[in-house]
């Protein structure tokens, strides 16, 4: 069974300059696509990738990561709303590239749609109320 | 045909029949409108967006041994407040940064915090640091103070926006090829998007579009609370181009506010960051329309297909003033979530918040409804056509060298 998903990779400063991510190519045949890659000052490493594989290879992926010491996290949960601060004004909506922003046509709402969202982040400061929030 | 004190009666009696901007649509439709103006007493109407033109002052009360901060220094959670008046009263803008806020030095900048932010908290009943220098005088001795305030320490604290409430907005696109920042929220470029900010057919200047019930005086929905119009707006141009329903289809008319900030509640003024323009303030009004005619009913009517507005290019026509346009627009057009220009289909966002105005005007239908809101007869209208008001621009003139 295919798996597609989407997760946030953290990097502690050993690892920085091992080739991780060809070993999840080579070993396990998952397919990769990175949404954002960063080095922090203080040299960990943050990556956001979205996995594509077979469901027992990809889990033997995740595993092999976690063994190597790499901090995984789903990437659904890193850009969250906050509810109490947004507006519904639709400020959002054509700044997001993937479209996770829509408008319910009845009420007005604006909707989020946490899947379709890679965590780029362009709408946080586009967010006039500043509702949108990131958690790395 | 119904006059203001005999609505009020219907509305002490509990029988007052009012219905939202959006509502009255269909109950003309069904009823027609003959039927519809002898029994409806009042539309309600809503608009929530950003409105850079407001402000609040505050009297802090004297300290003992008394200061002066007229002519000295004030800032609330770092942001600075004007002195230019008495001893105590201070008056905060909510577009006023702090001094060190980065601005754009790094393009685009963030805003975080502002003026309205602080009016925002300060309506939370939060604490806020106020820190102040004066100069000293024999009756003011004192030079520095630094104290927590919130609102229920202070005398007034009166919520007064100089321009609240255009009429109608221009719609924001960006011509050219990189992204730009501005008060329209950020436009990619090549005509990537396209922003908006009104409600539309909610608006309560869209529904009385000849300034017919509102004036100086009407009690309004205001930051949650109960305010009134102070006068007409800064900027207040009834003579803008309307179409032939009477709607203006530029900026058009605009409302000078106040009210008491202490009835006022946080999620009727919200403190906004806009990239790489700055700090401000949404701010929720609601203004009730007696129907005192067909005429005035007819106004209410109105809706977003009626409506028009002008796409500017925020690139090169908006900062250099020129007066060009790229399109009119409806409003229903916007709302559909595309436009097209010079053939391009156009994905659209708006800055204003519809469903907060739909709040706002059923809250406001509920006060009437329960015999909480009354209608005030207003003491004079706004401005109108044939007040001969022309908008002027600044034309800059030279500054001689001072003769002898």
């Amino acid at each position: 069974m295919a798996v597609i998903k989407k997760i946030v990779l953290r990097f502690p400063k050993r690892l920085v300059d091992r080739p991780i991510i060809y070993r999840l190519v080579k070993d396990y045949d998952l397919e990769f696509n990175i949404l954002k890659a960063s080095i922090t000052p203080e040299q960990e490493g943050l990556l956001v990738l979205e996995l594509k594989g077979k469901q027992d290879e990809y889990d033997k992926g995740i595993d092999f990561l976690i063994k190597a010491g790499v901090n995984i996290q789903s990437l659904s949960q890193d850009v969250t709303r906050n509810e109490e601060k947004c507006t519904s004004c639709g400020a959002c909506i054509t700044i997001c590239p993937t479209g996770a922003f829509r408008v319910d046509t009845k009420t007005r709402l604006i909707l989020f749609d946490n899947d379709k969202c890679i965590a780029c982040g362009a709408c946080i400061p586009a967010c006039p109320p500043r509702a949108m929030e990131v958690h790395f | 045909m119904k006059t203001i004190a005999e609505i009020n009666e219907r509305i002490k009696k509990g029988q007052a029949v009012v219905f939202t901007a959006e509502e009255i649509i269909d109950i003309v439709k069904e009823k027609g409108l003959a039927k519809a103006a002898r029994e409806v007493d009042v539309v309600t109407t809503g608009t929530f967006g950003p409105m850079c033109s407001s402000a609040a002052y505050f009297n802090i009360g004297h300290t003992k041994p008394r200061i002066k901060l007229g002519g000295g220094r004030v800032y609330l959670n770092d942001v600075p407040a004007y002195t230019g008046l008495a001893a105590v009263d201070i008056l905060l803008g909510c577009t006023a940064l702090p001094d060190d806020d980065p601005r754009n030095r790094v393009h685009p900048g963030e805003f975080h915090y502002g003026g309205g932010h602080v009016i925002e908290e300060l309506v939370a009943g939060k604490d806020v640091r106020l820190v102040a220098t004066a100069y000293g005088t024999d009756c003011y001795p004192r030079k520095k103070l630094e104290t927590l305030i919130s609102l229920k320490d202070i005398n007034e604290a009166v919520l007064f926006d100089p321009r609240n409430s255009y009429q109608n907005y221009n719609v924001a696109i960006n011509c050219s090829s990189k992204t730009i920042y501005t008060y329209m929220g950020a436009l990619k470029p090549n005509m990537g998007n396209a922003n908006y900010s009104s409600a539309g057919q909610l608006s309560p200047l869209f529904n009385d579009p000849f300034y017919k019930t509102i004036g100086i005086g009407t009690r309004i929905f205001l930051g949650g609370g109960v305010g009134y119009v102070a006068w007409q707006g800064t900027q207040h141009n009834p003579n803008a181009l309307r179409g032939e329903n009477g709607v203006p289809k530029r900026g058009a008319g605009t409302l000078a506010v106040i009210g008491d900030l202490k009835q006022m509640k946080p999620e009727w003024l919200r403190g906004l960051s806009m990239q790489g323009y700055g700090a401000t303030m949404a701010v929720g009004i609601g203004v009730p329309i007696p129907i005192l005619s067909e005429e005035i009913l007819k106004y209410t009517t109105v809706t977003d297909a009626e409506i028009f507005a002008a796409v500017v290019d925020y690139s090169d026509a908006y900062p250099q003033r020129k007066p060009d346009i790229l399109a009119e627009v409806s409003y229903a057009q916007l709302k559909s979530g595309k436009i097209e220009i010079k053939g391009k289909q156009v994905p659209t966002s708006s800055l204003s918040s519809y469903p907060k105005a739909v709040e706002i005007a059923r809250t406001l239908k509920d006060w009437i409804q329960k015999g909480e809101f009354t209608l005030t007869e207003p003491s004079i209208p706004l401005p109108g056509v044939d007040a001969g008001i022309v908008l002027k621009s600044l034309e800059e003139r030279k500054i001689e060298e001072v003769q002898d």
